[in-house]
């Protein structure tokens, strides 16, 4: 419905204090969501990193810091390994990696929020727009 | 110079320090009263497009936003209210019909807070819910004079014929509100949640449209003045029609959708060009009589094959009950009485107010006089207008109802404030819009499962209250009033409701 | 059971041991590199001389990797000879192995110009590991303070950044009237000049080394123009060239420079695939054939022939040059074709001098055929993904550089194969 609340406690759930208000108020500088909502006329959508199958992410990173989780699929940007070429940026058709603004050199996405039981986008969505569903082959 | 302008209902407080300036509220609110100002790095709020619906307050992440009611400071007293020397503001300054939404909000109406609940001590036991049986289930229609029944190898059979019935697990249902008047998802939500619930919503004036088609079974299908949406296939669509006089939020007044509202989408429902105000006369231009109306009654059971009930709505004014006495001669299965605290999207609020009889007088008085005449079974009483609560639903049974409708609570269910701004059109919590960006703000499925969670929490406190007074099926409630007492009531007011004071025995 | 030798362990050769491994669990893998270390990633070079990344981090793949795949890995290994009749492959130590698929993933080469005096000690290449260790050391030695690129390429432009994170002042040597000619548009070269101007360099264009000095070690150079610069390293950056020429007389064809293969990532020798920067592909902005010297490609041709030799069939569907790069702190993206005129192409642009951004989007026949983002590169993927499969842009055109551009304003069913996966970058 367009309230960005994803995007605020994408920030928040990526942040040094995880709280919210001193996010806002002292972290410089925040972290980039990694939720991006988009709006034209009466549509809104917000979209992440699909993890997808074939990511081109992981096939175009020159570090091997773009991998997929053995466990969960998913597909993780190792920070130490991340240069910043951006190769991800250029490949990625969703345009869901984005450059970190905390580690300046280092290629920001969807994690899945690995720390908590539900991402933060889901779990404070007001409206249950955004659900996550694992998919199995 | 007289001229002024009335202050603003509500006030937003923003507690500067946790705001975060993420600009939800701003861009949530569909008045468009918070704003923000870059230079100063702050958000405000124009106080005066306030409607008090506390959508901000709810989306905001960090908690920082108060909607609080800013009373009129001006000196008032019990007879020049706020409320009163707002509306003369108002007016001295448009010239116009003062517009209201929802119901009455009057609190010296409300007979229900002053009838009470017998229970049951020492001489005839308690039951307890969790542990026996409890049955809450309510059959609508016609019911036989006797039946006659034949007993072969063990078992019961029924010989007479029943005429349609509508099957309600809780005693509780949807009350007409039309796709026009609420958002699609809004329908949504109360379709799937009857369908949950086992019980039934009402298409109100509104046509059908075609994603609720599949919840037929758990749809009463209304037949109004405008007789918008109407045809065959609508007819048969649900499980039930209801033809409405009147509404209690509106008694002797028609309805009028704007032509701005008349979207695509709504159009095709009602069947009207898109852009023409959709007009439902006040009073049905073939019905002048109960004669007229045994017509539709019967036209409309012959075009559904005598497979559905047929109900008539009335508001509930002076002559109630010769009228619904009336309404059950011409044939209806079930008469729907809607009492002054009845709600509405839009109505000139001097009727909303002033306008129709409470609606705990009406069931009483309907009550006794179809009984008086013997023919209390040949329709069921469904009651509306102001039900807030199951203590309500099971005062409403006792005084003589079958089943009631609920509207204002359901939409409460479903995130309604009670800003009763319904008419504007502009509804931030999706329910009373046409706006598709408002509208997708109701998810119909967070919306069902509120408004059956709703149903189901009344259900569990219905069988508490009647096991309490010893009774474990809610046929034994209706029109028992004598587990009512009434609390500082006239003798004449106790003789209509048909009650005794409390403190009198059996 | 089916033996498969592969012939280098770059982005190609892993991404078809991934390939075969998904579809064949059983058969023999050994993976053949000249390098000492296996997948280490050759961008990384110039990080690692600007110390931007540590050592331990220079494998893109790890050990665990091979283990997992059941990889046998030979480095060192350089292959001198294929012999396509007996299907063995010679190493230049002696030893030989027999195949039943082999893939050839060999890259490229640093091309060396005639330049007088090139052998001499302080003129280095650089595009592998044992390069960065030997300039480094060299540098260190010989406290460098001044230094000559000869190429204004991608790969020479890292390897000036890298210098002069180093503290080295470069000057840098281009034959063309502007640097990254090749790969980006003129707007975009004056941006990424400007940038490395200001951080000291110098570079001199319509220009090139002509003469290397010194007595065994380089003191300075020479250029075309007549100009002297006093230096003692020069690293000639003029481009790669296809690694094939251990193939010679193998019967492998080859195109005007690299491997010629087929849509399935096979020669012309029916057991013998190639992929990556050895190899002649359809740059499907062109319509040529042609090497496109890039990772992703390299990858995706190393899946198909992977695929393929497993026994799965699939087509590759052709790639497009594409590139990112950070040049001077300013990040820079070019996809497709971005230096086309005339009157069937349309530009839009976006610039911003103030801030150097720059956007510049090529349309023709209603498609997106180029696309070149400096200093703003976000979401630039979503313009690469209008490019790669064709989308007909007309409906959306005038949004495509408005602010909040994004996948709403794309064609439904585009959005709907995204979503599910459809478009790969082969066809089953």
């Amino acid at each position: 419905m367009g309230c960005r609340l994803c995007e605020i406690h994408c920030i928040t759930a990526h942040s040094k204090s995880k709280n919210i208000i001193k996010v806002f108020r002292y972290e410089v500088p925040q972290p980039v969501p990694s939720v991006i909502v988009e709006e034209k006329e009466y549509t809104t959508f917000a979209i992440q990193c699909r993890h997808c199958e074939d990511a081109p992410c992981i096939q175009a990173c020159i570090t091997g810091a773009m991998h997929r989780d053995p466990d969960t699929n998913a597909v993780h940007v190792d920070h130490e390994k991340c240069v910043g070429c951006w190769m991800c940026i250029m490949v990625c058709p969703f345009g869901a990696i984005q450059r970190g603004t905390v580690e300046k050199k280092v290629a920001s996405k969807c994690d899945l929020c690995v720390d908590r039981e539900i991402p933060a986008c889901v779990e404070n969505c007001p409206n249950e727009a955004l659900v996550l569903v694992e998919v199995s082959e | 110079m007289a001229k002024r302008r009335a202050p603003s209902e509500f006030i937003v407080e923003r507690d500067e320090y946790k705001c975060i300036r993420c600009l939800a509220c701003v861009r949530m609110c569909s008045y468009e009263a918070n704003f923000y100002d870059e230079r100063e790095n702050m958000v405000f709020t124009d106080n005066s497009k306030c409607v008090g619906c506390h959508f901000c307050e709810a989306i905001c992440p960090t908690d920082a936003i108060r909607v609080i009611h800013n009373p009129l400071a001006i000196k008032q007293n019990a007879h020049w209210t706020g409320e009163v020397v707002s509306d003369i503001i108002k007016q001295a300054e448009t010239g116009g019909v003062l517009l209201a939404s929802m119901g009455n909000d009057k609190q010296h109406f409300s007979y229900f807070d002053r009838i009470i609940l017998n229970a049951s001590q020492v001489t005839n036991p308690s039951i307890d819910p969790l542990r026996e049986p409890m049955e809450i289930r309510t059959f609508i229609g016609r019911k036989p004079e006797s039946v006659d029944l034949e007993v072969e190898n063990g078992s019961v059979l029924l010989k007479t014929e029943i005429t349609p019935q509508l099957k309600l697990e809780v005693p509780i249902m949807f009350s007409a509100m039309s796709y026009g008047s609420i958002s699609l998802n809004a329908c949504k939500s109360l379709a799937k949640a009857a369908q949950m619930m086992g019980t039934f919503f009402n298409t109100g004036e509104g046509g059908l449209h075609k994603d609720l088609r599949q919840y037929g079974a758990n749809m009463i299908v209304q037949c109004a003045s405008g007789r918008f949406g109407v045809d065959m296939e609508y007819l048969n669509a649900g499980a039930a029609i209801e033809i409405k006089i009147g509404q209690g939020a509106k008694p002797g007044i028609g309805g009028h959708l704007p032509g701005e509202k008349v979207t695509e989408p709504i159009s095709e429902t009602r069947m009207i060009p898109v852009g023409t105000d959709a007009i439902s006369p006040a009073p049905h231009h073939d019905i002048y009589s109960i004669e007229d109306l045994r017509q539709l009654i019967y036209a409309l059971k012959e075009a559904t094959r005598y497979e559905k009930p047929v109900g008539v709505k009335i508001s509930a004014v002076h002559n109630v009950a010769p009228i619904a006495s009336g309404i059950v001669r011409a044939g209806a299965d079930f008469v729907v009485i809607d009492g002054i605290r009845g709600g509405t999207g839009a109505t000139p609020k001097v009727i909303r107010d002033n306008v129709g009889i409470p609606i705990e007088l009406a069931i009483a008085v309907v009550d006794q006089r179809l009984r008086d005449e013997g023919i209390r079974h040949l329709a069921s009483i469904v009651v509306a207008g102001g039900i807030r609560n199951s203590a309500d639903v099971i005062k409403a049974i006792a005084l003589g109802a079958d089943a009631v409708y609920i509207g204002t609570a359901a939409l409460v269910s479903l995130g309604c404030h009670l800003c009763q701004k319904c008419y504007t059109g502009k509804c931030n919590w999706g329910i009373a819009t046409q706006d598709p960006k408002l509208v997708k703000r109701l998810n119909p499925e967070i919306g069902a499962r509120r408004a059956a969670n709703l149903l189901r929490a009344w259900a569990l406190e219905i069988k508490e209250m009647l096991g309490g007074m010893g009774i474990n099926a809610i046929e034994s409630l209706r029109g028992n009033r004598d587990q009512l007492r009434g609390v500082g009531l006239s003798e004449y007011e106790l003789k209509l409701l048909g009650i005794k004071p409390a403190g009198e025995a059996w | 059971m089916m033996r498969y030798v592969i012939i280098g362990a770059g982005p190609a050769g892993l991404a078809a041991v991934e390939a075969i491994r998904e579809v064949d669990v059983e058969g023999e893998i050994a993976l053949l590199t000249m390098e000492d270390v296996p997948a280490y990633s050759k961008p990384l070079i110039t990080y690692l001389l600007g110390k931007k990344v540590q050592e331990k981090n220079m494998l893109y793949r790890t050990r665990e990797f091979f283990d997992e795949h059941r990889v046998e890995v030979r480095t060192g290994a350089e292959v001198v000879r294929v012999d396509t009749d007996s299907n063995m492959v010679y190493l230049k130590n002696g030893e030989s192995l027999s195949y039943d698929r082999l893939l050839i993933a060999t890259g490229g080469a640093p091309f060396k110009p005639p330049i007088e005096g090139l052998e001499k000690e302080g003129v280095f290449t650089f595009t592998r590991w044992c390069d960065e260790k030997d300039m480094a050391e060299y540098i260190e030695r010989n406290g460098v303070h001044e230094a000559v690129v000869l190429g204004g390429g991608l790969i020479g432009l890292k390897t000036t950044e890298a210098l002069m994170e180093l503290g080295i002042k470069v000057h840098i040597v281009e034959l063309a009237d502007r640097i990254l000619a090749a790969t980006f548009d003129k707007k975009a070269s004056e941006i990424i000049t400007r940038a490395l101007e200001r951080e000291g360099c110098e570079v001199h264009t319509n220009d090139t080394v002509v003469q290397v000095k010194g007595g065994k070690r380089i003191s300075r150079v020479i250029l075309k123009s007549g100009k002297e610069i006093k230096t003692r390293l020069l690293v000639v950056a003029i481009g790669v060239t296809p690694n094939v020429g251990f193939l010679r007389d193998s019967g492998v064809r080859l195109g005007r420079r690299g491997i010629m293969v087929d849509d399935r990532m096979r020669t012309s020798i029916s057991n013998i695939y190639a992929a990556g920067d050895c190899t002649e592909v359809l740059d499907e902005s062109t319509g040529e054939w042609r090497t496109i010297a890039i990772w992703p490609i390299a990858s995706a041709q190393g899946k198909v022939a992977g695929y393929n030799m497993a026994g799965r069939e699939v087509r590759y569907q052709g790639g497009i040059p594409m590139n990112s790069v950070e040049l001077a702190g300013i990040p820079t993206i070019s996809v497709g074709c971005t230096n086309v005129e005339g009157d069937d192409v349309e530009i839009l642009k976006y610039e911003d001098p103030s801030s150097s951004v720059y956007k510049k989007l090529v349309i023709k026949n209603n498609k997106l055929i180029g696309a070149v983002f400096v200093g703003d590169i976000d979401r630039a993927g979503i313009y690469t993904g209008l490019i790669t499969h064709g989308v007909d842009v007309s409906t959306f055109k005038d949004a495509l550089l408005d602010e909040g551009f994004g996948l709403i304003y794309l064609p439904k069913e585009y959005r709907k194969k995204l979503i599910e996966g459809e478009l790969k970058v082969w066809l089953e």
